[in-house]
Order: structure tokens, then sequence, then C-alpha cells
């Protein structure tokens, strides 16, 4: 394992995982297709789950690795329920498209 | 002396109230008026057994029902004090009562209110009694307050007319002020002497710095029920009520009310010079004033109503210089001339259908000769003239000026002597010369029927020979009334002297002067005064009061009424505003927040980073 | 015999009477009442002799919360007044048909459950929960039997909810603080407390924004005219007769023990601004053309002396002000009702619309007059009694300030009379105003009674609280 961080440092990982960050975090803010900011939540989520698995093989501490399993388990999750909404919405007025769903303005 | 036979004398008075009160309407008008006046009556003989007993024994009675209030440094009882003074007062209230009762069962028969008229004038005298028997000022205070309830009532009577009850309402809250004033007067007593209970603060009292105080606010409580100045003006116009009430209230009894409290109270009075010079002052100046006002007054009542006010002025004179059993002696003598004056006017009244205004009367000599016989006794007694009454007690306050202050015996005199004037003018108008008035009220006049002129015939004597229970010199009166006032003039006497007699001469000759003018001008010239508004110069001012119900209407009501609009359409507003703003504050807030969820989730989310960012920040560079 | 039994009687009442239907609800209501008047009467007789008739419970170990009723000369007048009121103002309200009367009544018995409760009460907390349980009654019954559009009456009750509530709160922020000083709710320990004259400024000035509000005093008064005009009578009369007494109350048991060492300054300004608020208050009756308007700030005239006597906070001023508390009750739960009675046979508040009763209804009058004359503190009425004893401890504290009260004196007798004048006397053409029915004679009678009885022999009463 410490292979793997000798060949590539951990910092590399840091760099990557903020890079993914940004790009799902930029993904989010700039589309307003539902789907596309879904896929941007999940790079999101994936940047969060590298990191803990790059910190976890650096610790030398498993517990890191068993939450990446806990995280994917409740995206998978959110991402069901989430496809569902948008299912239920797309029926609703024939779109998903964000700009549209403004009923809960106060 | 039984307690049962002195509260009988307070409840046959309450019963008569009750009956007719509860089943006056069931009751023929026959009925009702006769239990009214037996129920006075009973009380008069009642009040005949006292004087009896007190005359004889002089020891006073005090009766404790029970304790009324409770303070936590004294109390106040529900009791009774018979005392001398309280004598005086009972036989003419109940006396002179009894006769107005009677002449008013013939005066009101036509009434359809017969049997509550009747009520108010029985529950009157209750009060009435209640007033002068009361052991302490709170148990006087509830007659007080109780007899202006039942002249707000009288005046008020004829209900429909609602200048009659703009009178009433007036005379209440005139009184009202005064009973201020005897609030004032009695808290600032509770409060230095611990007592209100006459005898306790005869023997307690003390010349305390606040003393003055509650003098001067008993004293206004005076002016407000005995209608002198500045609060007189309620007299004149409670002449709206029938004129048995006229007679029985606002002449003969409920008016002396405050000579009566400033009697029972002179151990205080005694003790604040400068009040009694005020009181001396304002019943001089309250006697002229009115005297000048009733000279040009052209309703038979209102002039009556004057010359009350201007009597009532010349006893508070005789308060104010100590003379306390004079301002009492005038006080009973008053009480017999005037009420036989009203109960005339009334029964001439009645004769010419309800014209008051002596421009329509005139000549009445001939249809009505008892009612002018005795019309004439009570005018001559009034004016001033020897032997009768009038003479006597108005003497010998004239006689106490003069000893104590030379300006107020000028006062006094001139107006007695205008007195005299405006009498014989309310005599020869009314019942000299020819009748003015139209032919119809001319087939129509006749002499009232005899429940009418007995009172007067009574009264008429009583105003004649009245003057005897205190010839100058040797005076029954104030031997009786010796345990009552402090510096009892029996106590040194008068000594009658040249200057007395020549003071007396002055006075007759004086009361002749206006008896001669008025003879001149009303039978001689045949004068009928002209209408009202062709008035000029001092009579004009006279004729309109000073203006001093147009002064109160400005000062007083105007602004009252101002403020109270002001207040009601734009203070109430302006703090209800402030108060709604408390909610407006928060509401507004939120409603420009409101602006920034605008349901775009870009910008939510926009918000979100920027705000993640912005606490990352926070954490990593400022740690 | 226990003095929760009461509070037990109004809740199974309020459950009972919800349960009837409307026709019979008015009746079980009306008898729930009569048998807790007849209880506090039993009460009251064995007060009298010396038994106890609290009740404590532990309720709450942490906080500190007992459930704590106590009876005392203060807490049982107070049961008293309610208790006999309401058989009084049912019965008033037999007059009216309301729809839905079964939940009318059962919110009427509730508002007495938490009246009474408030009065009971000698634990803060529970004090508090009483007070603020008060509040929802009346704010139904008002919104929905009240006169006037939904619109503005809403308005009007919201505005009275929040304000009272709010006013409410500041106490509870007082409590909050003396429980951090004393570690008790308990009143005995409360009055115990001793505060530096600081902290007993901010208590009191917590505890008057409270009752201020609920008396009220000016300027805080600006919700009563509103609410009094927009309620059904018998919520005005829950309001003025009991409720608002509930603030004259909470003065002489919480605020005077507990914050009586506040500064001088304070109380001074705080009983001047009670009696600016007496001439206030008479002055814009002397100007309201509305009836019930006028009855509103009379009684807002009225209980400005109230509370200038209780704030004086002598033993004179204590007496006084329970006294006019009874005697005010009686006073306006009659003029309201009378005034009801014109609307029945009017159909109109506005003064200048009535006139020409007296011809009419001799009987009537009569129970006007009586009714209007005590309230203006006629003597040998008990409105007098109460006057008196009020003006009295003002004076012992400053003259001055007995000489203002006083005007009310002539304020009231005038504002009173030209209501009198132009609302009963003088004639009418064509308006009929039937006499008095038996009922409404009755209900009358009993208030005059107790209004003349209680002015000839206030011992019957006084004895309850003055040792």
């Amino acid at each position: 394992m410490e292979q793997v961080l000798q060949q590539i440092g951990i910092d590399q990982y840091i760099y990557l995982a903020i890079l993914l960050f940004c790009i799902g975090a930029f993904g989010i803010l700039y589309r307003r297709n539902a789907i596309v900011m879904f896929m941007s939540i999940e790079i999101m989520l994936n940047a969060a789950n590298l990191l803990l698995v790059a910190f976890s093989t650096y610790h030398e501490d498993a517990n890191g690795q068993v939450f990446v399993f806990f995280t994917m388990a409740v995206a998978a999750a959110e991402v069901a329920i989430g496809l569902a909404i948008l299912v239920a919405i797309y029926r609703n007025i024939g779109s998903i498209d964000i700009d549209k769903l403004k009923k809960l303005k106060g | 002396m039984s307690t049962t036979i002195l509260l009988l004398t307070l409840i046959f008075p309450l019963v008569g109230t009750l009956i007719n009160g509860f089943w006056g309407k069931h009751l023929s008008k026959k009925v009702s008026g006769t239990i009214a006046t037996m129920a006075i009556a009973a009380s008069f003989v009642t009040s005949c057994l006292f004087f009896a007993y007190i005359q004889g024994s002089q020891e006073p009675v005090k009766i404790v029902l029970f304790e009324w209030m409770k303070f936590n440094y004294f109390s106040i009882d529900f009791g009774f004090y018979f005392d001398q003074l309280a004598a005086l007062w009972l036989l003419f209230i109940t006396g002179i009562g009894t006769l107005i009762h009677l002449y008013s069962t013939s005066y009101m028969s036509h009434d359809e209110n017969f049997s509550k008229f009747f009520t108010y004038l029985n529950f009157f005298v209750f009060f009435m009694l209640i007033l002068v028997t009361g052991s302490n000022l709170a148990m006087m205070f509830i007659g007080w307050e109780g007899v202006g309830l039942c002249s707000y009532l009288l005046i008020g009577f004829w209900y429909k007319n609602q200048d009659y009850n703009n009178a009433a309402k007036k005379a209440f809250i005139m009184n009202r002020i005064g009973d201020l004033g005897f609030l004032v007067g009695i808290f600032v007593t509770g409060y230095l002497f611990h007592t209100l209970d006459f005898i306790e603060l005869k023997e307690q009292s003390f010349l305390a710095p606040t003393l003055g105080i509650a003098t001067m606010a008993f004293f206004i409580a005076a002016t407000g029920k005995s209608a002198q100045l500045p609060l007189y003006t309620w007299l004149p116009d409670a002449m709206a009520g029938p004129t048995p009430v006229s007679a029985l209230i606002h002449a003969a009894t409920m008016v002396t009310a405050g000579i009566f409290m400033i009697t029972r109270l002179n151990f205080l009075f005694d003790l604040t010079p400068d009040v009694q010079h005020i009181i001396a002052i304002i019943g001089a100046a309250t006697a002229l004033m009115a005297a000048t006002i009733a000279l040009v007054q052209n309703d038979i009542k209102k002039v009556l109503a004057y010359s009350t006010v201007s009597q009532l002025g010349l006893m508070f004179l005789a308060l104010g210089l100590g003379a306390y059993e004079v301002a009492v002696f005038h006080v009973i003598t008053h009480a017999f001339f005037k009420a036989c004056l009203f109960l005339g006017s009334g029964s001439v009244i009645h004769a010419i259908g309800g014209e008051q205004d002596m421009r329509h009367m005139g000549g009445l000599k001939k249809h009505m000769k008892i009612t002018y016989a005795t019309f004439f006794i009570a005018t001559i007694a009034i004016s001033g003239f020897p032997p009768l009454s009038g003479f006597f007690s108005k003497d010998e306050i004239l006689l106490t000026a003069f000893h104590h202050n030379i300006v107020l015996w000028v006062v006094a005199s001139l107006a007695s002597i205008l007195t005299a004037f405006y009498m014989f003018r309310l005599l020869f108008l009314t019942f000299s010369n020819k009748f003015r008035g139209t032919e119809e009220q001319e087939h129509h006049l006749h002499e009232s029927p005899s429940a009418m002129t007995m009172p007067l015939i009574i009264l008429a004597v009583l105003a004649a020979v009245g003057g005897l229970i205190s010839i100058p010199g040797n005076s029954w009166l104030n031997e009786f009334l010796k345990p009552v006032i402090k510096n009892n003039a029996a106590s040194h006497p008068h000594v009658l002297g040249t200057t007395e007699y020549m003071l007396m001469g002055l006075a007759v000759v004086g009361a002749l002067v206006g008896l001669m003018v008025a003879y001149f001008k009303y039978i001689k010239n045949k004068q009928v005064p002209v209408n009202d508004n062709n008035v000029s110069g001092l009579q004009k001012l006279f004729a309109n009061k000073y203006y001093l119900d147009d002064i109160y209407q400005s000062l007083i009501v105007h602004p009252l009424n101002f403020f109270g609009s002001f207040f009601k359409n734009q203070i109430d507003g302006l703090i209800n505003g402030i108060v709604l703003s408390f909610g407006r504050v928060p509401s507004e807030l939120s409603y420009q927040g409101k602006k920034a969820q605008n349901g775009n989730i870009g910008l939510y989310l926009f918000a979100f980073v920027i705000g993640v960012c912005g606490l990352l920040y926070y954490l990593f560079m400022c740690y | 015999m226990n003095c929760i039994i009461i509070l037990l009687i109004y809740v199974l009442g309020a459950v009972a009477t919800l349960a009837s239907n409307s026709k019979n609800a008015a009746k079980t209501a009306l008898v729930t009442s009569l048998i807790n008047a007849v209880i506090a009467l039993i009460l009251t007789g064995e007060y009298l002799n010396g038994n106890d008739v609290s009740f404590t419970q532990q309720w709450i170990s942490n906080p500190n919360i007992s459930l704590s009723f106590v009876v005392d000369g203060l807490s049982l007048t107070m049961l008293l007044l309610t208790t006999l009121l309401l058989p009084i103002i049912i019965l008033a309200s037999f007059n009216t048909l309301y729809s839905k009367a079964n939940q009318l009544y059962s919110l009427v018995l509730f508002m007495a459950f938490a009246m009474a409760g408030t009065f009971l009460a000698q634990d803060g907390l529970v004090y508090y929960i009483f007070w603020e349980l008060a509040l929802l009654p009346i704010f139904f019954i008002g919104l929905l039997w009240g006169s006037d559009e939904w619109k503005i009456r809403k308005r009007v009750m919201v505005t009275f909810f929040m304000y009272t509530f709010a006013g409410s709160l500041f106490m509870l922020a007082a409590f909050a603080y003396l429980y951090t000083l004393t570690g008790s709710f308990a009143w005995s320990d409360l009055s115990k407390v001793v505060l530096s004259t600081k902290e007993a400024n901010y208590i009191f000035l917590a505890f008057f924004l409270a009752y201020g509000i609920k008396i009220p005093v000016f300027p805080l008064h600006t919700w009563q005219a509103n609410t009094y005009e927009k309620s059904p009578t018998i919520g005005t009369m829950l309001l003025s007769g009991i409720m608002l007494k509930m603030g004259i109350y909470s003065i002489l048991r919480w605020q005077m023990p507990i914050a009586g060492n506040v500064s001088e300054n304070i109380l001074k300004t705080v009983i001047v601004l009670c009696i600016v608020g007496i001439i206030y208050a008479s002055l814009i009756a002397l100007r309201s053309n509305n009836l019930k308007r006028l009855l509103a700030y009379s009684s807002m005239a009225h209980v400005g002396l109230v509370a200038a006597g209780a704030y004086v906070g002598n033993s004179t001023g204590y007496q006084g002000s329970i006294i006019q508390m009874v005697a005010h009750g009686f006073v306006v739960v009659g003029l309201f009702y009378l005034a009801d009675i014109i609307y029945k046979r009017y159909d109109t508040y506005e003064i200048k619309e009535m006139g020409g009763i007296r011809s009419q209804a001799p009987k009537f009058t009569t129970f006007f007059l009586i009714i209007m004359f005590a309230s203006i503190g006629l003597p040998g009425t008990f409105g007098f009694i109460g006057e008196f004893t009020l003006l009295f401890a003002l004076s012992e504290k400053e003259l001055l300030y007995a000489v203002f009260a006083g005007t009310s004196i002539i304020l009231g007798a005038y504002y009173m009379l030209k209501m009198f004048q132009n609302a009963v006397l003088g004639s009418t053409e064509n308006k009929v105003f039937a006499e008095v029915t038996t009922k409404e004679y009755f209900v009358l009678a009993v208030i005059c009674v107790v209004l003349i009885g209680l002015g000839i022999y206030p011992k019957l009463l006084t004895d309850l609280f003055i040792q």
C-alpha cells in the first residue's frame, strides 16, 4: 500500500479531490438540468470519498474506508429517491429545468 | 330619649319612598299623596318630641348602628348624632316639608308621574335628614350627595324636555365639583385627626398646618351645595323643576346644607381665620352680585332664585364673621319666607296655566286674595321691615358685619336695599295694575284650592313671627345653640347701644327706599320691563348674569370637549399606531427578506457555496 | 372542602357543556356556575371558621414547581367575585341566541376555570400558566361570536391577543429571573426575596408591562375599546367584569410584595400614569357616541383609579382596590347588560339613535339610574366605598393625587349623565321599547341589591381581607 503513496504522493490525491469537488460545485452552479446537477453532486460526493480513502491509507486506518462504503450506500439511496422525485416533477410539469421550479418562493 | 323614636324620624320618609316607589303606580293619586305627606308629618311629630326632649335635658343623643368603614388607624361608624343644631334643622325640614308635600298633592294633581314625584320628594327628605343627623363627616356625605341625587331627579322631573334635563345635569355636576372639595376635606381631616366623628373632632382638633386646606375644601363644597360664587350658576337653572321642588330643595332646605355643615364644623373654621375671611368676602360678593342680577329678571321664579342666592350670601357673610348662630337664625327665617314666596309663585303659575313671565302677569290681586296676602307678608319679611322675621335676622347679620368690617357692611346693606327693590318689583308686577296676559288666561284665573293656600297661610304666619326666636338682647336661639358652637355669641351678647339702633334705623330706611323706588316705577308709572334684547349698559350686564355662564362655557366646557375630541381622534390613534408599529416592524422586515427567497434553486446553491466558502475561510484563516 | 374542587367543577362543566346540544348548553353552564357559586360561599364559611382549604401537590421537582392553590382573604374575594359574577353573566346572555352555543358556553366555563386558577395559584409558574390560559377562550369568543365583519374583527382580536400575550412574556422573564435567585416559584419564597433597587426596578417594570396592558393603564390601553366593542356582550362582560381584575389582583399579590422596594421615581411615574389615564379616558368617554365604547372608556377610567390605589402600596390602597374591584365588577356587568338590553330593542349602540326610553320603561330606567349612580360612586352604593377608600389612599400618599384622581367623580358624572340624558330621557316618536322581562328584571335586581347592600353594610365583604 505504501508503495502506492510513494509513487504518487498524498498531495496529488488531495489536488485531484479538490479538482473533482470544484468541477462538481461549478457543475451545480452552472447547469440547469436537474439530472446533470445530480451527476455533479455525485462527483462531489466521490471527491470526498477519494479523500477518505487516500487518508485512510495514509494514516493506515481502515475507518475511513468503512465510511466510504457508508457514503456509497447513502448516495445510492439518495439517487434512488432523487431520481424518483425528478420523474414525478417531469410528469407534472413536463420539464426538469430547475429555473421552472419556483413554487417554493416566499 | 328612646333611640327608636329618633330612628323612626329617619325611617318614615324612607318607608314613604319605598311604598310609593314600588306600589305607587297601583295606588290612587289621593292615597299616594297622603302616604307621602303622612310620612313626613310623622317625622315632624317625632322631631317635635326630640325637640322637646333636648330643650329640656340639653343632652345630645348619639346612635351607632354598626361600623361602616375601617382603615388601619381609624374607623367610620354608621351612626347618627342628634343635637341642638340637628334639632333645628329636623324641625324645619320636616315641618316645611310636610307643608310642601301637602301643597304638592294639589299642585301636581294633573301630572301623570304623580307617585314618582312623591317618591323622589320623600327620598329627598330622607337624605336631608341623614345629612343633618349623620354622626360623622362620611355619614353627612351620604346625605350631601343623596340630596344632590334627588335634586337632579326632581329638576329633571319633566324629563321629556331636554332643556330641563340640561339644567338637572348642570346642577348635579356643579354640585359634584363641590363634592370633590368635601371629599378632600374629609381626607385631610381624617389624616390629621384620625377621626371623622363630630364629637371626637371637636375634642381632638388642633391647629395643624394643613388644616386650612381642609376648611377651604369644605367651603368649596359649601359653595357648590349652597350656590355661592363661583359655583352658584346651577341654582337659577334649577328652577326648571316643579315649583314645590324649588320651594323645598332650592330655597328652604338643601341649599342651606352648606351653612349647616360649616356651623357643624365651626370649631375647625375658628382655627383658620384666613379661610373665614374668604368665606365672608365670597358671601358678601355673592349677596350683592345675585341681588343685582335679580333686579332685571322677568321670570318670577328666577327672581326668587337669585334672591335665594343673595340671601345665602348674607348667611355666608355671617359664617365668615364667626357669627354661626346668626347664620342659623337667617336660615330659619329665610326658610319660612322663601318657601312662602316660592309656593305663592307656584300658586300664581298654577292659576295662569304655567306662565312664568311677569310681563304677562299683573292685577292678580283681585283674583287671588289669599295668595296675594301671604305673598305680601313674605315680601315685607324678606325686605327687612320690622317686626317681621327677616328684619331681625338680616339686621343681626348687618350688625355683625358692621362690627367687623365696614366695607362688608356697606356691601351687605346695599344687597338688602336691592332686595327690597326687586321683591317689591316682583310683587307689583305680579299682583298690581291690570292683567297683561291673554284673555283666555284671564278667564281661567282662580284662587288655588285649600291644599295649596293652607301651607301658604301657615308659612306666612311663621314668616311674620319667626323672628321672635332671636330678638336682639334676649335671644332664645343663641342660648339653645350654646353647646354646639364653641365661640357662642350668647357668651358675649351685643350691647344694644345708640349705634345699633342707628344701624337698625338705617336698614329700615334703606328698605323703604327700595320699596318707594319700586312703587314709583311700577305702580305710579306703570312701567313694564322691556325685552331682554333691548337692554343696555349695566342692565345688560345684569341681564346676562355677568356672562358667568358664558365664561364657564368657553373656559371649561369647551376645552373639555375639545380635549375629549382631540384625545379620541388624534392621541388615541397615535398611541395605537405606536403599538401597532411593534407588530409592523418585524412584518416589514420579513417582507423585505422574503424577496431573497425567490424560488430560484441556482441562487440558493450559489448562496450556499459562497456561504460555505466564507465559513471555511473564516475557520482556516482567522484561527 | 378543598378549593381545587371549584377548578375541577369548572373543567367538568366545560366538558359537559361541550357535549350537550346547543339548546341545553346555556342551562348546563348556568348550573355549573351556580354550583360553584355555592361552593365558593361554603369555602368562605370554612375559611372564616379557620379551616384550611388550600391544596398543595409537588408537580415537577426540577425546576421546582408545585401545584399549589392557597386561599387567603385576597384570593377568596376574587374567587367570590368570579364565581358569583359568572352565573349573572351567563343568565344575562340568555337574551341572545348564539349559534354553536355549546362551544361558546364551554369556552366561557373554561375561561372561568383559568381565571379562578389565576386567583388561587400560589406558584409563580402555575399562576403564569393560568394567566395565559385565560386568554385563549376570550380570544376565540371574540373571534367567533363577535360583531362586525370577520376581517376587522379578526384584526382587533389578534391585536388584543398579541398585545396582552407579549406583555405577559416579560412577566415570565421576571419569574425566570426570580427563580435563579430563590430556586422556587412559590409565592411564600418569592415574597421574601430581597432585591436590590436595580433588580426591583427591572422586575417591577416587567410585571408592569404584563399588568398594565391587562388592566389597562394609559398608554397601554389601545386594545381595549376595540375589543370591548367587537366582542359579544358575554365576552365583554367576562373581560371587563373579571378578567381585567386579574391585572389588579396580580399587582397586589405578586408585583408589590416582590418588587416593593422599587425606586420611588418609578412608582410615582406609574401612579401618575394611572391618574393621567383616568382623566384621559374620562374625556374620551365624554366624546364617545357609541355606548359600548363609552362604557369601555369609563371602565378604563375607573380601573385606572383602582390601579393607582394598588400602586400606592399602603393598607388603605390595598383594601380600597379590592373593594373597588368587586364593585366595579358588578357595576360594569350591569352597565353592559343595560347596553345589551337597549341594543336588543333599538338595534343600535349609537347613543344618538336612542332616547325616549324612560316614558316607556320606568323599571328599566330605575335600574339604569341605580347602576349608573353606583358607577359614579354615589354614597350608599358599593362604588362609593371603593372610590372613597382609594382616593383616601392616594391622599395619604400625596393630596394632589387625590385631587386629580378625584376629578373622575366630576367627569364621571358628566359623561354618564350626558349619556343617560341622550340615551334614556327625552322623547321618541316611533321607537318601541318594551319593559324589562322577568329574567332581565331578576338579573338587574340582583346586581342592584348587591351594590346597595354592600354599600350600606360593606363589612360583609371587607371582613374577609381587613384584619
